[in-house]
């Protein structure tokens, strides 16, 4: 059952030499080829490359080379289709990049690569990581390990249902509106997306580029903080990049609590939050203070419109940043009498549904005559978005939230009204537009059928540390981390 | 900001999107509806604010003006639908 190892714990068997990474990637295979028939977490994996990565590894551990020196040393870990793998396809769950092939690795690959993981896999996606249910992939919808009637999250579906169903120790995503937290909520893992800036953004696909991060999915906090050490750090190469040293933040995971002040946001505990959500939520209130932590409210009083603000902003930078998929360079292409041709007929035939809509909305907030009253006014609300958050962030340490108003809904329950999906993102989305960061972390299950419930932590710019803190303590005194899906 | 000024064949034409009437006619109803829904940020009072461009604040991030390796040529043609000479080809474009 090494599949179902978490990262700290397949370490220490490894660094013991009680199993090889061979081993371990082999249980992810094996646990894949078992259960992916149904999940369709992955688009695709390459065996004999991630295995020779392994015997890689293996040779390393064999030759003395420690996890002090390289603290994911042979450990699978599998990424969303969004992040480029030298060598690895890269089609961000669309048509339209046909064939692509990376040329590089994205900067987070070569640290996980540098740290000795064994990267693989292309995880199932919402089309250029526009959706939040994976049912804007072109290829397939990934499946909920805990019930597959219903959607693991988006956009980063796949690689929440991939931890879930242990066909992988860690995954890597993105999140933009909520990309990571609210996959990680719906299907009962840890989800962290790091402050703006934290993590390079270099060879990530861009979809919004003041909002996007990369960020880890794991079974527990600890690896969350590990894994989030290894790929942070200044890229010269991502001018938006932090130059910021980076802490250990495995150190400081102790259980305690006393001392740290958290906030509710009476404006997150409203109508069209679940009842069943709403009381895990509480509970885990009760316990945070049982932990040690004092509780008070804060308000975010601009938080009503951060849903309109973020659907304005993000498809205006979204127009421009898939204007490069054009039939040119690489991708599919439609042929047509002269470029302009080529251009809309390549786009019109590659795009799904949802990316045109957003290129749509974008392309007009931003054009001539309206560019002053939709999207420099709301980067002016998107200002006082932040500014509510820094406020708060004056009176307590971290803000704590439900992830999502439900748990996960069944397939094609919202798809037929985009702003129903769009308003599903109410809790995570103000956390990109403010640049702070974010982690979900299980805090329980809906009682028929048994679905997990995610509980938000919100913390200040480079408060990774802080949330890391708070949920480990939570985790270890709470049973929900031990729970395995039904297809797990 | 009126959402009934809304002309998605024209929108489409400027982001090169080709849409079929029935995607023109779907797409349209929906953008409708959610430029409706945005409408609300007019009555947030934004006097004095200045814009947020950046998640998290910084300016003149420069590097030394140093001439560095890129990527070599015959990767950059890798992927590319139609290619010869070490060019990418397009249909022509001037007259």
């Amino acid at each position: 059952m090494l599949h179902r190892l978490t990262v700290t714990e397949l370490v220490d068997r490894l660094a013991r030499r009680e199993a090889s990474s061979r081993e371990a990637l082999q249980s992810c295979l094996d646990q894949i080829a078992k259960v992916d028939g149904q999940l369709k977490a992955f688009l695709s994996y390459d065996a004999p490359d991630a295995l020779a990565q392994a015997d890689a590894a293996d040779h390393d551990l064999a030759a003395g080379v420690t996890h002090t020196q390289k603290p994911l040393l042979g450990v699978p870990i599998a990424l969303k289709d969004v992040l480029c793998q030298k060598g690895q396809p890269c089609n961000c769950g669309s048509k339209i990049l046909g064939n692509f092939v990376s040329p590089y690795d994205a900067t987070v690959v070569e640290k996980l690569k540098a740290a000795g993981a064994v990267v693989f896999g292309r995880l199932n996606m919402d089309e250029f990581a526009m959706g939040s249910s994976t049912e804007n992939s072109a290829f397939f919808t990934t499946r909920n390990p805990w019930d597959t009637d219903r959607i693991p999250g988006g956009s980063s579906g796949g690689s929440a249902a991939a931890v879930a169903a242990n066909e992988a120790f860690a995954t890597l995503g993105s999140d933009t509106g909520g990309s990571i937290r609210q996959p990680a909520a719906l299907c009962g893992c840890v989800g962290v997306k790091p402050t703006y800036g934290r993590v390079s953004r270099y060879g990530l696909v861009a979809f919004a580029s003041s909002l996007d991060q990369v960020g880890s999915f794991t079974r527990s906090t600890r690896d969350a903080a590990l894994i989030t050490r290894t790929i942070s750090g200044h890229d010269p190469r991502d001018s938006t990049s932090l130059d910021q040293p980076v802490p250990d933040y495995t150190a400081g995971l102790d259980g305690d609590l006393h001392g740290l002040r958290l906030g509710l946001a009476k404006e997150f505990m409203v109508g069209g939050l679940d009842p069943e959500v709403r009381d895990a939520v509480a509970a885990a209130v009760q316990k945070l203070q049982d932990l040690g932590a004092t509780i008070e409210e804060v308000s975010l009083p601009h938080s009503e419109h951060a849903v309109a603000t973020y659907y304005i902003i993000a498809t205006a930078e979204a127009s421009a940043n898939l204007a490069r998929f054009d039939g040119v360079r690489y991708g599919a292409r439609v042929a047509g009498a002269d470029p302009t041709e080529m251009y809309k007929r390549t786009r019109g035939a590659g795009f799904g549904a949802e990316v045109k809509r957003r290129i749509i909305l974008g392309t007009y907030v931003l054009s001539s005559g309206y560019y002053d009253a939709y999207y420099l006014r709301a980067q002016k609300v998107r200002t006082l978005i932040r500014q509510d958050f820094l406020e708060a962030f004056k009176k307590v340490d971290a803000i704590v939230s439900p992830t999502t108003p439900t748990a996960a809904f069944k397939l094609g329950e919202k798809t037929q009204d985009p702003l129903q999906m769009y308003l599903s993102d109410i809790f995570t989305i103000s956390c990109n537009l403010a640049g702070i960061s974010g982690l979900s972390l299980p805090c329980g299950f809906t009682r028929e059928p048994k679905l997990p419930i995610g509980l938000q932590l919100l913390g200040p710019p480079l408060g990774e540390s802080t949330l890391f803190r708070i949920a480990h303590a939570y985790e270890q005194a709470t049973p929900w981390h031990r729970d395995i899906s039904p297809l797990g | 900001m009126a959402a009934n000024d809304f002309d998605i064949h024209y929108v489409a034409d400027l982001a090169r999107l080709q849409l079929s009437p029935e995607e023109e006619q779907r797409l349209g109803a929906q953008l409708g509806n959610i430029l409706g829904y945005v409408e609300q940020l007019r009555t947030v009072d934004v006097s004095g604010v200045d814009p947020t461009s950046h998640a998290f604040p910084l300016v003149n991030v420069t590097r030394p003006d140093v001439a560095r390796p890129g990527i070599p040529q015959d990767e950059a043609l890798r992927n590319a639908p139609l290619k010869s000479n070490g060019l990418f080809i397009v249909p022509k474009i001037v007259e």
